[in-house]
């Protein structure tokens, strides 16, 4: 962990109010996407809140964005490569005021601008088009060279899930990004370790994640990935690191939040319906 | 004589002098596809992603998604197979200014055999909502191309090929693209020799003949054949494959009633299935295509390739008169 914590330019009250915040768009996003899926009736649950932490925290701490603006030339990039926690993206955009949060249920819907995986031309806020895993990582090494190119000072963030590093084209922009010396560009990988088939060690192990992106040129942390310190500590860490990109291998529990939920691979891709949702909103209302 | 890749090529480095959000992207293959002289001239706008086409299509995605235009350049067989998903993902789903630039399209590839011939790529690429698809003839015909697809915003795939091909527009030819260029009228007369606009008799004719890349050439000598056997025909360059020039394809359905379509490629999607969709819904007459007959390639020079898949200007000739047949039986 680098030796500049979160709290470098800011005093300790302001950074635990900045916490705190985060943490209650976090409560926030998390009902909001178990009443999207559960609306849509179709979606993915495990792997979205399995990322609430993540993308709250980017968006409410790290990313400097406009979302009056959202194609302002000098805001920071975030890429969900991971396109299928969609409903938690589309939560924090819409608690930072990119869209209005009515929109919110009309997720899956047709004729809603929230499609079921990312679509870059209908959403405001949204970079590029995911849900073919394994493709983000690419196009963020594209916005990073261009950056560079610019002499701009924007930075890009990833998000992978770690099934999805069983995609080989994941690699082969890891390979990209230190070869082009991409500081500029850090990833996190949501390692909940389940995927649709099972755990994921057992599908097709990818571990030693870290010693891998090490491998590649990467700068590595492994951090909780739902501690918000953690992951701003990350954030600040990545930020300054020059000369290498960083990964960011965020341990989580998929389905986090929801006790009949976490730890369940069943969960990846089914909606809770009626007494579920009702439960499931209690647990992480009061959380 | 010069093979549109070549063209390709010194087109890259003319823009890049004049534009200077053109970048250039290749996977381990500049020396081929020719965008070498663009990464010498500006190396800091030039990309080499080595062996690794999908990353570089996704990579492309990305600059195109900040403002650069790039230019992304592999063989046809990987820009269009390896990185279909990519293409179709990346790039073309959310519309970004992303051109591709395909060499080594087709059998002429030659010695390298099937692995590296592409007959399917336009059918691939053409098949992607949004996407336009062009297969220049010649260098000056790229020429245009390339700069056309600079200044236009949206997804293009532009194949190249890999030998000489004999000019067919004098330089400078006030192509505009997007619209068929009639190369050779029923009276004989070149693209140079005629208005644009003007003088439409000439594509009165018994049958007309439509191809793109290489085949346009070849159907200039099929023309010379025909016409010592009293068979008028008109040649024309239909090298935008999408979105196809409909209204010129409807005046020679009227003024000509029998077609033949030309191209190194599958007869399967691409130029002939383009033009035959279109015409049964609008205006049904005989069309014949020349192309390959749905078989891989394999190694050769290209003289031998193209005779052996039925892509010589006899073939053409062929064709004709079996459009003309049918047209007379109807």
């Amino acid at each position: 962990m680098g030796q500049k914590g979160k709290c470098e330019v800011t005093t300790q009250t302001q950074c635990s109010k900045k916490v705190e915040e985060i943490r209650r768009v976090c409560r926030e996003v998390r009902k909001n996407v178990l009443v999207m899926i559960g609306t849509a009736g179709s979606g993915h649950p495990g792997g979205s809140l399995s990322c609430v932490e993540i993308i709250s925290t980017l968006y409410f701490g790290v990313m400097r964005v406009k979302p009056e603006d959202p194609n302002w030339p000098d805001r920071d990039r975030f890429v969900l490569s991971k396109g299928h926690a969609a409903p938690t993206l589309y939560a924090v955009l819409a608690e930072k005021g990119f869209f209005p949060k009515d929109l919110l249920p009309t997720l899956r819907k047709f004729g809603s601008p929230l499609q079921g995986h990312p679509d870059a031309k209908r959403t405001p806020g949204v970079e590029v088009s995911t849900g073919s895993l394994g493709q983000g990582l690419s196009m963020a090494v594209g916005m990073a060279l261009a950056g560079k190119l610019d002499r701009k000072g924007y930075r890009v963030w990833v998000l992978l899930g770690d099934g999805e590093c069983q995609e080989g084209q994941v690699w082969e922009a890891a390979m990209a990004a230190s070869h082009y010396k991409l500081d500029n560009l850090a990833a996190f990988v949501d390692f909940n370790g389940l995927q649709i088939d099972g755990r994921v060690e057992e599908i097709m192990n990818p571990s030693p994640l870290a010693d891998k992106w090490r491998a590649f040129g990467w700068r590595v942390l492994e951090v909780d990935g739902h501690d918000v310190d953690a992951l701003l500590e990350a954030a600040s860490y990545a930020s300054e690191s020059p000369g290498a990109p960083t990964a960011i291998i965020a341990r989580t529990v998929k389905g986090k939040g929801v006790s009949f939920m976490e730890g369940q691979r069943e969960w990846h891709g089914k909606a809770p319906k009626g007494e579920e949702l009702s439960r499931a909103l209690q647990e992480v209302t009061k959380s | 004589m010069k093979a549109t890749r070549e063209a390709y090529g010194e087109a890259l480095v003319e823009l890049g002098r004049e534009h200077p959000e053109i970048v250039v992207l290749d996977a381990d293959l500049s020396s081929s596809t020719m965008t070498s002289g663009f990464a010498k001239e500006f190396p800091e706008r030039f990309f080499n992603f080595g062996i690794a086409e999908a990353n570089m299509m996704g990579a492309a995605a990305g600059l195109a998604r900040s403002g650069k235009v790039p230019f992304a350049s592999t063989f046809a067989v990987f820009a269009s197979g390896r990185a279909y998903d990519q293409v179709r993902q990346s790039i073309a789903y959310p519309g970004f200014n992303v051109k591709i630039a395909a060499s080594h399209g087709g059998l002429t590839v030659g010695p390298d055999g099937a692995s590296h011939q592409a007959l399917e790529d336009i059918a691939l690429m053409r098949v992607i909502p949004g996407m336009t698809v062009v297969v220049p003839a010649d260098a000056e015909e790229t020429r245009q191309v390339v700069r056309w697809a600079a200044a236009h915003d949206g997804p293009v795939y532009i194949r190249l090929g890999r030998s000489p091909v004999p000019d067919v527009f004098p330089q400078g030819a006030p192509i505009q693209p997007g619209k068929a260029s009639v190369v050779k009228d029923a009276k004989g007369r070149g693209f140079g020799e005629m208005r644009p606009g003007g003088e439409r008799d000439g594509l009165d004719a018994d049958v007309a003949i439509l191809a793109n890349g290489i085949m346009v050439s070849k159907c200039l000598e099929a023309w010379e054949l025909l016409a010592a056997e009293g068979i008028t025909s008109v040649v024309v360059d239909v090298a935008f494959v999408k979105p196809l020039d409909e209204k010129t394809l409807l005046e020679l359905a009227g003024r000509c009633g029998a077609f033949v379509t030309a191209e190194e490629h599958s007869v399967i999607g691409g130029l002939g299935g383009a033009v035959t969709e279109f015409l049964s819904e609008n205006c049904p007459c005989p069309v014949v295509r020349v192309g390959v007959r749905d078989r891989f390639g394999q190694s050769g020079t290209p003289e031998e390739l193209l005779a052996e898949y039925g892509l010589t200007a006899e073939d053409i000739a062929q064709a004709a008169r079996k459009s003309l047949e049918l047209k007379r039986a109807e």
